[in-house]
């Protein structure tokens, strides 16, 4: 059986790593503090993690709260706080860091089957999957830090409020006495 | 026209807190001429400097001072440092509150009476009547303009209650209507009408919603006789060697102490602070805490019977729009021991934001059942669910290990559901849910209690000393210039949303004060 490779023959995580940059997922990681997400138009600067654990913390943000209608970034600038704040406080990078280590270890032994080995959370395809890794650290500090700082940090930024049809503030433009409180049709 | 008093001023009242309680004695004793000062922990914030968003404003009014939870409720799992959402500003919780106001009905006032003594239940009837009561409550309710009270009219109902409506019809509710609340649905008193604008909880930028705020506290300021100095967080009240209440210690804006002296000190500072502050009170004379020879300083600590049911539809719905709680159906507000359960509960129109939703819905869920939940938010309407909760001596406030930001104790709220609450909520959520499968919905939720938001008990009134902590007019047994003036005097809970029982306590105490001030009685 053969297959073709968009790249041309080479694996692209090795391509990529030929030209100085690796490819995390949909991600790609430049230099040492860069992630790029080529295909959203999108990167951060990382202050104290490493981009590899920033792209694995987006999709682990993902998994945790699934909106398929909103695009990888917001749930990046809702981590960002985590990034700022490892900066001077090793203990919370360290949480990060190392939560992430034992996330992937716990993939790569799914993968597989009991082996440990450089495959990642990432490389699990579907969802139910890395989700069942997720249960498994449910009660960790870890977690319970990013469900926590997401459910405020994620759900909070008002550029998202529209994509859940609410409105946000109403004083300014006269509340909403004008403007449908009472329109619903269907009851 | 504000009176500021000297701190020696020995023959003002002073009153702790300036919410329902403490806002309303302060006007009332001002109207009657008697020298007032109002000490408030928090900040003034005028109705235009309120915020049109869910944390930040969060974080303009909250108390978020320390606080420890014990118990098996599942908020102090969830939110273990936050066991009530509850307000650190000039207005109290008033700013805050959604503004339903509804009587006790008259068997609610003698609990153990009408329900009979409950296994693990500490009922008591409280040492008032409804028919005391009537007077106080019309004068509330005008004072409040409360709709469909005294000729108000009615709010008109949101998107939220129609669907509400719809379903309870369907499901044969009849006493169901827009409510009585003390927000204006025609200009009153100086204050606009509801501009529909949604943020009931945030403070109403309009102050259309009643408020100590712009309504007693400026009312009482215009006479001159009533002092409101903010940010004046009381520490402890003092006392002279024959037990005489004479002033209070503060901490002000910048943590620097004074002393402010006083002929009577009335405590409102809600049923968490109230009794911590009487705890925190103790002394050689008051080795249990001040006005605890009862020991029930801080104990029967109620919180309603609360739950909310929230349902999607195939079609938008967008409840955040308008009044938020401008709904009721009040059928299952009654005493039908057949329910399986003691007391009864009224369920109320409720909408969050996004924002506080995701923090509500189900606390630490997550994943795609809770994700596909929050992506049909303009899909949902929501009800909470309020009834009547057991008193439990062991759910208590009581000083904690942890100290506050000036080194004294902080309380610890305890709190476990009686079997009667337990039974309630399940009824109630069923109920709930039914109301919205009637009209079409395809998903409903149970969610769980918020931190709460109806603190009551934690000095409760009683006939007999040996009962509880203060008398019918909200004194203490034990020191006759010593008041409390909030919700912490209830006896028991009652179905309903209490602040216009907590004002219409404050107007019924303003009287007593006086008459027992012109008797030199205090």
């Amino acid at each position: 059986m053969t297959t073709t490779d968009r790249t041309g023959g080479v694996n692209r995580r090795d391509f990529l790593a030929a030209s100085g940059k690796t490819a995390i997922g949909a991600a790609m990681v430049v230099g040492s503090g860069t992630l790029l997400m080529p295909a959203q138009g999108w990167g951060m600067e990382l202050k104290a993690l490493r981009p590899e654990t920033m792209a694995t913390m987006i999709q682990m943000a993902r998994d945790i709260y699934p909106h398929d209608h909103i695009a990888d970034r917001y749930y990046a600038i809702a981590l960002r706080a985590h990034d700022d704040a490892s900066v001077d406080d090793d203990a919370k990078k360290a949480l990060l860091e190392d939560g992430v280590g034992d996330l992937n270890a716990r993939a790569g032994k799914k993968l597989l089957g009991g082996a440990t080995g450089d495959r990642s959370y990432l490389d699990l395809g579907w969802e139910a999957d890395r989700v069942a890794v997720l249960h498994d650290i449910e009660d960790s500090d870890f977690f319970q830090t990013m469900r926590g700082s997401l459910v405020v940090g994620f759900y909070n930024q008002k550029e998202l409020w529209p994509k859940f049809g609410y409105e946000g503030a109403s004083a300014d433009k006269g509340g909403y006495i004008e403007r449908g409180f009472d329109d619903i049709e269907w009851v | 026209m504000t009176a500021p008093y000297d701190l020696n001023d020995d023959s003002v009242v002073v009153i702790i807190g300036s919410g329902a309680g403490g806002g309303t004695l302060g006007n009332e004793l001002a109207q009657k001429g008697i020298d007032t000062v109002i000490l408030e922990a928090g900040g003034r914030h005028e109705a235009h400097d309120f915020i049109n968003d869910e944390w930040d404003s969060f974080g303009q009014l909250a108390w978020l001072d320390k606080r420890t939870t014990s118990g098996d409720w599942r908020v102090a799992k969830d939110f273990s440092g936050l066991p009530a959402w509850i307000v650190k500003a000039v207005g109290g919780s008033t700013t805050h509150w959604a503004g339903a106001s509804l009587r006790f009905q008259p068997g609610e006032w003698k609990a153990l009476t009408t329900y009979g003594a409950v296994e693990g239940a500490n009922l008591l009837d409280w040492p008032i009547t409804a028919e005391d009561m009537a007077p106080y409550y019309a004068k509330a309710e005008d004072k409040m303009g409360v709709t469909n009270t005294h000729g108000i009219p009615p709010l008109p109902g949101n998107n939220n209650f129609k669907v509400m409506e719809a379903g309870a019809r369907k499901l044969g509710y009849k006493r169901v209507h827009t409510g009585n609340m003390a927000i204006n649905s025609q200009d009153r008193d100086g204050r606009t009408h509801c501009q529909q604008s949604g943020f009931c909880f945030q403070g109403c930028k309009f102050a259309a919603k009643w408020s100590t705020l712009y309504t007693e506290i400026p009312k009482g300021e215009e006479t001159g006789k009533l002092e409101v100095r903010a940010n004046a967080h009381v520490l402890q009240i003092r006392h002279d060697k024959d037990g005489k209440v004479t002033g209070v210690l503060y901490a002000d804006a910048d943590g620097k102490q004074h002393v402010q002296k006083a002929r009577i000190v009335a405590v409102a500072g809600n049923s968490i602070e109230s009794p911590r502050l009487l705890l925190n009170s103790a002394s050689s004379l008051f080795p249990d805490g001040m006005a605890n020879s009862s020991g029930q300083v801080g104990k029967n600590y109620m919180r309603h019977m609360t739950a909310s049911v929230y349902a999607s539809f195939d079609k938008p719905v967008n409840m955040y729009r308008g009044t938020t709680m401008a709904g009721i159906i009040q059928d299952e507000s009654v005493h039908d021991p057949s329910r399986g359960f003691v007391g009864g509960y009224e369920m109320e129109t409720l909408s969050l934001g996004v924002p506080f939703m995701a923090a509500f819905l189900n606390p630490g869920a997550w994943g795609r059942q809770f994700a596909a939940a929050m992506d049909t938010y303009d899909h949902m309407a929501g009800m909470w669910i309020v009834g009547e909760d057991m008193p439990q001596e062991s759910n208590a406030i009581t000083l904690s290990d942890e100290k506050d930001q000036y080194g004294l104790p902080a309380p610890n709220v305890h709190f476990s559901d009686h079997a009667n609450d337990i039974a309630m909520r399940d009824h109630a959520w069923k109920q709930g849910m039914a109301v919205y499968d009637a009209v079409g919905a395809t998903q409903t939720y149970p969610t769980p209690p918020y931190p709460s938001t109806h603190n009551l008990g934690t000095n409760r009134m009683s006939a007999e000393a040996k009962d509880g902590v203060v008398n019918k007019w909200g004194q203490t047994h034990d020191i006759a210039n010593l008041f409390v003036s909030d919700g912490s005097q209830f006896t028991t809970g009652g179905a309903e949303n209490p602040t216009l029982t907590i004002v219409s306590l404050a107007i019924r105490q303003a009287d007593y004060i006086a008459e027992q001030m012109g008797q030199k009685a205090i």
